[in-house]
């Protein structure tokens, strides 16, 4: 019977969980492009707005290039499901998602590569130089920021002894001089390079270019329409979202739903919320004060991130 | 035992069978050969799962010193995937052989080199294993020279390999005998005995010169140079088989030389095996992403996957050697399942890679392009295998690569320098090939099946034979299954591991279909993931459906505008891997040539204008060739010496003479 | 100059915090008719042969003094994610092809904003040589922005009937 309840209690915190990230995706770009537009003396789109675009999208119809195969239409909702699925079982609202005791972080780095490699297979599909460029450009990115994301999050999990994600949690919440130590601000400072660089913000990209040649993970969606455009966009934020709440919950867990309560849940939504903003505020901060790097100085950014989380990697075994 | 021995046998008849006439030739052979490599599944699945050792002796073979064999979990495993690849291959044979693969000898050929392959495991005595090992490095040198007698890359590759896997043997065979200095027999539970009662410096000098063979085969660098000039040429299923099963053999003899029949020996051999492991796994990646050939492409991603099995056998060897049997055995048992993972989807990628040449006469990606419209079947097994090598999740390549990584994770517990550098190399290696791996199988799949056509050729490709498709799809299956419920090869694997490790520790990967670890806190249950990810993507479709009011609506790329819009304006497989080659040219080293010719009135105006852009393999071009130049210098400047006049010779024996006798005196 | 600088970054920071006012906020004009793009508009600007005045009002239009981004409305760069198209200029002969080409790209339904006298009836190059036709006679627009070059405000105001905001 108990386990029945905290079954279906577990269904409910991660069906939560998922509509609240994937409403929290668009949200917190349009705050990031609203905070931007401030900072340039602009009043800009009102947060809601992304929301609205993806409404409106919806309603439009669906174009196909005429060389293009059953991939075009099939990447958008892979990216959205392996998204999905990856925010399905990280503890983000509660320590106790659905597959907890599965949620390794390991599955969320590869599932989060699979979108990637998704992204990229609909570009060369669409049978175009843009789409070809996006795809180039995106996976050599997405190589150079694999290495310091892996070896960051090794860093945390030779850290905590496991690289289970509610346990790393859990274990952060009951030593908190770990956060302050120099192991953990290491691998923050590699994960949030390698952030910037997975959700495409400047100076790794810049999201509102309209130079193709300029354009990174811009260009592999150039040939969406309609409602597939909407999936990939919506997949797309709620990849930012994602990344976003893990490195919150990561490197400052506490406000996360521990025990089987609703008004833990509430709270542990709202907490999520409030420390999303903070860490997209912070992005958007060096947004504003940096222009998008040439495409051959990003790999010097990259390598620096990667060394970064080695360095995390052996002051965390020095320190143990 | 006996099981074992009729697939032997079979395959033995299948050999014979090749001189039969044409007509009757690939069925007859093919189908002995396929029964052959069910026969010993069925074998090595048997003692797997009931973990007993057979063994069988016979002087008949081979007079006075007789034919050892022995079936043990290890070898069973690695029997399990060589005669899984190899009854795909036969499978894959009767809609690819054509032309000079249907001739007697290649076909015999083929089934010898299947028999080897399932032979070289159980080989349990020095003698037995040499033999097997030659018989099946000479009938794979043979079989590169099969389809192109008159193509000159093929006859430099069949050089190239013969010579290397010649001094490979060479030197195995120098440090097995080194093992029989006791004077004991030549049998492998002869020198297990007494192994131990060796100097360790005779037990580190013969590791040493086996590994150097071992490794050779492997594809480890710097020993590789001859992987991939001689899988490319090889035909299709030759390759596959080489590239699954022929280069596990090297794996299987680290393992069962140095973890085996040494004891485990001493720490530093294992750091030498994993940093060898480290180097194939990165030089392997990167030649990858830069290759244009889709067959170089993948034989350098086998360098890249078997530099990460050895990685994790250099791992278990380490810990333990310092005392943490449990760790090691999860090491182990990861590097196994890798190999076994890597021999099906390896096969099926170079299964498909021959379905492509044989559909559109070229391997060159640059020339290729939506192929995905005339050979949907195959783009689409294509891109599971690509998938799975890629580590996507609830495939094989994830399961293994989590095993793995949990291994080097839990490996940091011991805190004595050899097994911290080997874990901090392995999670570096992992971490800079994940990615690069990725890159170059998008670029093999997306710009050779997807796009449009990038020439003649891949206009007018059509569809394969079922039965290659057939193939392709039975090596897929292994890819499914390991990635979705690995927990039931679990066990196997874990008896595999402990011959290697001789362990008595509980198994550290508790029973259940996924992957739970049962002393830390780690498990995955790929089944639950793919159930979710199904789940959503048929939610999502079913929403599509519902919102869409008509069809998708077919309608020209978008191009700025442009007028005219060709073929050639798409990213090719070269441009792809751009960015890469320039990131890391240092280590690439690509040669670029500019040739300007001028127009002969001015020379400031340009007639024409040649481009050329080259990645060879580094340490060929630097490493190799540069000692082949001098030796063959040497060889130049020796023959002075050879002037042709009779009384120089003569005055040489005289002074040789000379020589001699004031050395004895 | 080190000065100068700072001053830039502190005042970034700073106009954060303050609320900005943009010039000219009219009341919402009635919404085109059968246009239901409910906040939100993308268009892809064609240049058809312009003199980039009303290129420049558009930037300013779009900048910090006007900013039709706070109605919803925003430049794109494909036409696949645009609901139409943004014309400025008289259609000369070297555009005629690639406006066609991205009227064709547009996916349906989907509206053309006509953007300054040349687009509306040919302007001061009505009948020039190079011009190969005025934008009616190619597609018909669904709003119309008269001038030369037409005031931001304006440009705003269009824009605001087809966002609804």
């Amino acid at each position: 019977m108990i386990a029945a309840v905290s079954n279906a209690f577990s269904v409910l915190a991660t069906l939560l969980q998922v509509v609240l990230v994937a409403l929290l995706g668009p949200l917190l770009i349009g705050f990031m492009a609203k905070t931007k537009a401030r900072a340039e003396g602009r009043v800009g789109a009102p947060i809601v707005q992304p929301l609205r675009d993806l409404r409106k999208l919806l309603s439009k119809e669906r174009l196909h290039a005429r060389h293009s195969s059953v991939v075009l239409p099939l990447a958008p909702m892979v990216i959205f499901a392996a998204t999905t699925v990856a925010i399905a079982i990280s503890p983000l609202v509660t320590t106790h998602p659905l597959l907890g005791s599965s949620a390794d972080i390991l599955v969320i780095v590869y599932l989060l590569l699979t979108g990637s490699v998704a992204a990229a297979l609909a570009g060369l599909d669409a049978g175009t130089a843009f789409g070809g460029m996006g795809a180039s450009r995106a996976m050599t990115i997405g190589a150079l920021a694999e290495p310091a994301l892996l070896v960051a999050v090794i860093a945390l999990s030779i850290q905590s002894g496991t690289s289970n994600l509610p346990s790393i949690i859990a274990t952060t919440m009951t030593h908190p001089n770990w956060v302050s130590g120099p192991s953990r601000l290491l691998a923050l400072v590699a994960l949030v390079i390698v952030v910037i660089a997975e959700t495409g913000r400047l100076p790794v990209d810049n999201p509102s270019t309209h130079l193709e040649l300029t354009m990174i993970h811009e260009a592999m969606i150039l040939e969406y329409a309609g409602p597939e455009l909407a999936l990939v966009t919506l997949g797309a934020s709620m990849r930012l979202a994602l990344l976003f709440s893990l490195i919150a919950n990561l490197f400052f867990p506490w406000g996360i739903a521990t025990s089987g309560s609703f008004v833990g849940l509430a709270l542990g939504a709202v907490v999520l919320v409030g420390k999303t903003a903070v860490v997209a505020l912070g992005i958007s901060l060096i947004e504003i004060r940096s222009a998008k790097l040439r495409l051959f100085r990003l790999p010097e950014l990259l390598a620096g991130g990667f060394v970064l989380s080695v360095l995390a990697v052996i002051t965390g075994l020095v320190t143990r | 035992m006996i099981l074992l021995l009729l697939g032997l046998g079979a395959c033995v008849l299948a050999a014979v069978a090749a001189s039969l006439p044409r007509r009757y030739r690939v069925p007859v052979s093919v189908s002995l050969g396929g029964i052959g490599c069910a026969l010993a599944f069925s074998a090595a699945m048997r003692v797997l799962v009931t973990g007993t050792v057979e063994s069988f002796h016979t002087t008949k073979l081979m007079p006075m010193i007789g034919l050892s064999l022995s079936l043990d979990p290890l070898g069973a495993l690695f029997i399990l995937a060589s005669s899984f690849v190899g009854f795909a291959a036969c499978i894959y044979c009767i809609g690819y052989a054509k032309g000079e693969l249907r001739s007697r000898t290649a076909m015999s050929l083929l089934m010898i080199f299947i028999l080897t392959l399932i032979a070289v495991p159980v080989a349990s005595s020095i003698v037995s294993l040499m033999f097997c090992w030659e018989l099946m490095a000479l009938s794979s040198m043979l079989l590169i020279l099969t389809d192109q007698l008159h193509s000159r890359e093929a006859r430099s590759a069949a050089l190239w390999y013969g010579v290397m896997t010649q001094l490979g043997a060479a030197s195995i065979l120098f440090g097995l005998l080194l093992l029989t200095v006791h004077g004991g027999g030549q049998t492998f539970a002869d020198i297990k005995s007494h192994s131990l009662a060796l100097s360790s410096t005779v037990r580190s000098f013969a590791f040493v010169l086996a590994l150097l063979g071992f490794a050779s085969k492997a594809g480890a660098v710097p020993l590789h140079v001859w992987l991939p000039k001689a899988h490319p040429e090889a035909p299709s299923p030759v390759s596959a088989l080489m590239s699954s099963s022929m280069v596990a053999m090297g794996v299987y003899g680290i393992i069962r030389v140095g973890a085996d029949l040494l004891h485990g020996g001493t720490v530093w051999w294992w750091v030498a095996v994993a940093a060898l492991g480290a180097v194939s796994a990165l030089y392997g990646a990167l030649h990858a992403t830069t290759s244009t050939d889709i067959k170089r492409l993948l034989a350098y991603s086998t360098i890249d996957i078997l530099g990460l099995v050895l990685i994790g056998v250099g791992a278990a060897g380490a810990l333990y050697d310092t005392g943490h049997p449990g760790i090691a055995e999860l090491a182990m048992m990861a590097a196994l399942l890798l190999v076994v993972a890597h021999a099906g989807f390896k096969g099926a990628l170079f299964l498909g890679a021959g379905a492509i040449e044989r559909s559109t006469g070229t391997r060159d990606l640059d020339q290729l392009g939506g192929l995905i419209h005339a050979m949907p079947v195959t783009a689409a097994l294509f891109a599971a295998s690509a998938c799975s090598i890629m580590a996507v999740p609830t495939l094989s390549g994830f399961s293994s690569e989590w095993l793995l990584l949990q291994g080097l994770l839990h490996g940091f517990v011991d805190r004595s320098t050899p097994t911290l550098i080997i874990m901090l190399l392995g999670v570096v290696a992992l971490a800079l090939t994940g990615g690069l791996t990725a890159v170059a199988f998008v670029k093999a799949f997306g710009i050779g099946f997807l796009g449009q056509p990038r020439s003649l050729g891949a206009a007018n490709a059509l569809d394969v034979a079922p039965s290659m498709k057939l193939a392709m799809a039975l090596l897929v299956l292994p890819s499914i299954v390991i990635g979705v419920v690995p927990g039931l090869l679990i066990p196997l694997v874990s008896r595999a591991a402990r011959i290697g490790l001789a362990t008595s520790v509980a198994s550290p990967v508790a029973h259940g279909s996924g992957l739970v670890l049962s002393r830390f806190r780690g498990t995955i249950e790929p089944a639950l993931l793919l159930a979710g990810l199904v789940l959503v993507l048929a939610t999502v479709w079913f929403v599509n459906q519902r919102l869409a009011q008509r069809s998708a609506r077919r309608v020209d790329a978008w191009g700025c505008g442009r007028d005219l819009q060709t073929p050639r304006m798409q990213y090719t497989a070269t441009s792809f891997a751009e960015p890469l080659q320039r990131v890391f040219a240092d280590v690439l080293r690509p040669q670029s040539d500019v040739e300007v010719t001028h127009v002969a009135e001015s020379q400031y105006y340009e007639q024409s204008l040649m481009y050329q852009n080259r990645v060879s393999d580094v340490l060929e071009q630097h490493g190799y060739r540069p000692m082949i130049d001098a030796a063959l210098r040497i060889g130049r400047s020796a023959r002075r010496l050879q002037n042709g006049s009779i009384h120089r010779y003569l005055a040489f024996g005289f002074v040789a003479l000379l020589v001699i006798l004031v050395v004895l005196a | 100059m080190k000065h100068a600088r700072r001053s830039r970054s502190l005042s970034a920071f700073r106009s954060l915090l303050s609320k900005p006012v943009t010039d000219g906020l009219e009341d919402r004009p009635p919404t085109v008719d059968g246009v239901h793009l409910r906040g939100s508009l993308q268009l892809r600007h064609v240049d058809a042969g312009s003199c980039n005045g009303c290129e420049a009002e558009i930037t300013s239009a779009l900048g910090p003094n006007y900013d039709a981004g706070q109605f919803g409305a925003r430049l794109v760069a494909s036409p696949r994610h645009a609901d139409g198209l943004l014309v400025t200029g008289v259609v000369t002969h070297n555009m005629m092809g690639p406006l066609q080409q991205t009227l064709a790209a547009l996916p349906r339904p989907s509206v053309i904003v006509a953007c300054g006298d040349c687009a509306v009836n040919g302007g001061i190059f009505k009948g020039a040589l190079g011009v190969a036709a005025t934008l009616d006679e190619v597609v018909t627009p669904d709003v119309l922005i008269p001038g030369c070059p037409p005031h931001p405000t304006q440009i705003v105001q269009a824009l605001r009937t087809l966002t609804g905001r």
